[in-house]
């Protein structure tokens, strides 16, 4: 119904954050060793990562179809046709996130909660404690250890409720694209209460009955940042959260969900930059989102590394 | 690591709790589970460890709130199956399930 309008009218899409993908220029890939990929097919985007040797090569990040297989193929087309290199070249490749059985380049799946905990210890440092992942349709609470490995996690139930599709959903809704809430949610004259709805639905609902109320755009933002930073720091109680704390995922871009959670917590959040001094001083890009792809990538790394895992170069036939 | 399978409502939180640390994998918990939600296999956190270790079946996580229901305290028999044939002591449940029924 609202389709049919929108054609006429305006066919902008404010959930629609912009695809990218990037290659280091520094490494050589002809010269590596080893040659690993991570691919993490979420339940809204795919990322995929290769690394050579363990560093940190060429990453893509795109939208999750509506079939995992296909997500998977074109996340990795998509860093692939940035390089000179084919899925033959890579030795090994680990699936992960929520369509990790159906990935078909990849020879083991790994859940996505190792892979993210070993990511996040790649990206923020080993003295990384807590991670929250925020993804598209869930959200998870983890504990690691200084080598990136888990000692407890703690799930949310399946519920988009405080996810990044529940933001894409506000997005939407409100007609502001989805990477300017977090700034437009700071322009506000005084705190509003939150979003009292915590359901991606109901909020809806309330958000349309604020709008027709006359309440400016900005507070709405607010209010429903405010909301999802409540949710999260729900989560967080139940397990606890230890210093540094983090958090990976879609959501870690939005301040305006991260900075009212770390009011709420009292605790700052580490800082999206990377660990490694090399990397930040070439300027690296940085994605909160890769934190799953970059974790399987490493495992890749690790398990050949350990014998664990055989190369399989010319492995994948379509 | 400590993995715990279930969720948390208002009414409090509901976690059966394995503590992979101390699982020997002996496999004697799926054994005696009444609704066989328990399985004992290669660790999936952990893709590292070489032993067998106690988890909650993928398809049976969604569906705890049910299907744990004939062994919560002041029904079943305690303490819970699984909990009382651990050797190693690594099976809990969580305290929502004592504080709705009680705990003897």
């Amino acid at each position: 119904m609202e389709e049919r309008v929108a054609q006429e009218v305006e066919t902008q899409e404010f959930w629609r954050w912009p695809e990218t993908n990037w290659v280091n220029p520094d490494i050589d890939w002809k010269k590596g060793k080893v040659i690993t990929a991570g691919v993490d097919v979420g339940s809204v985007s795919t990322q995929s990562v290769v690394m050579v040797d363990g560093d940190f090569f060429a990453y893509g990040n795109t939208r999750t179809g509506s079939d995992s297989p296909n997500s998977a193929r074109k996340g990795m087309g998509f860093v692939l046709e940035k390089t000179d290199m084919t899925i033959e070249n890579i030795d090994y490749c680990i699936g992960t996130g929520y369509g990790r059985v159906n990935v078909p380049m990849a020879q083991q799946s790994i859940t996505e909660i190792s892979c993210h905990a070993r990511g996040a210890n790649f990206m923020y440092g080993p003295e990384v404690r807590t991670v929250m992942d925020m993804g598209g349709q869930d959200c998870k609470a983890i504990h690691v250890d200084d080598q990136g490995k888990v000692l407890n996690f703690m799930m949310n139930d399946k519920c988009a409720a405080g996810t990044g599709r529940g933001m894409e959903v506000f997005a939407d809704l409100i007609r502001v694209p989805v990477w300017e809430i977090g700034a437009r949610s700071f322009k506000i004259q005084k705190e509003p209460p939150m979003i009292s709805s915590t359901c991606v639905v109901f909020a809806k609902s309330e958000v349309v009955g604020l709008l027709e109320s006359g309440m400016p755009e900005n507070d709405i933002m607010a209010a429903y940042c405010s909301a999802m930073a409540h949710r999260i720091m729900e989560l967080l109680n139940r397990l606890g959260v230890k210093e540094t704390f983090v958090i990976t995922g879609g959501i870690a871009k939005n301040e305006g969900v991260v900075k009212r959670l770390e009011k709420e917590l009292g605790i700052k959040t580490g800082e999206p930059v990377w660990n490694k001094k090399e990397y930040r001083d070439r300027g690296y890009p940085f994605d909160t989102q890769l934190a799953g792809a970059i974790g399987a990538a490493l495992f890749g790394n690790a398990l050949l590394k350990m014998g664990k895992a055989k190369s399989s170069r010319k492995a994948y036939s379509v | 690591m400590i993995a715990n399978y279930g969720f948390g409502d208002g009414s409090g939180d509901w976690y059966v709790t394995i503590d992979t640390v101390k699982c020997n994998g002996c496999g004697k918990c799926p054994e005696v589970c009444p609704t066989k939600l328990l399985a004992v296999g290669p660790d999936e956190i952990d893709p590292f460890r070489e032993e067998p270790v106690a988890f909650v079946k993928q398809e049976d996580r969604k569906k705890i709130k049910y299907s744990c229901a004939p062994c919560r305290p002041g029904y079943g028999e305690e303490p819970a199956p699984c909990v009382g044939v651990c050797e190693p002591k690594a099976i809990s449940h969580s305290e929502g399930w004592k504080l709705q029924f009680g705990s003897r």
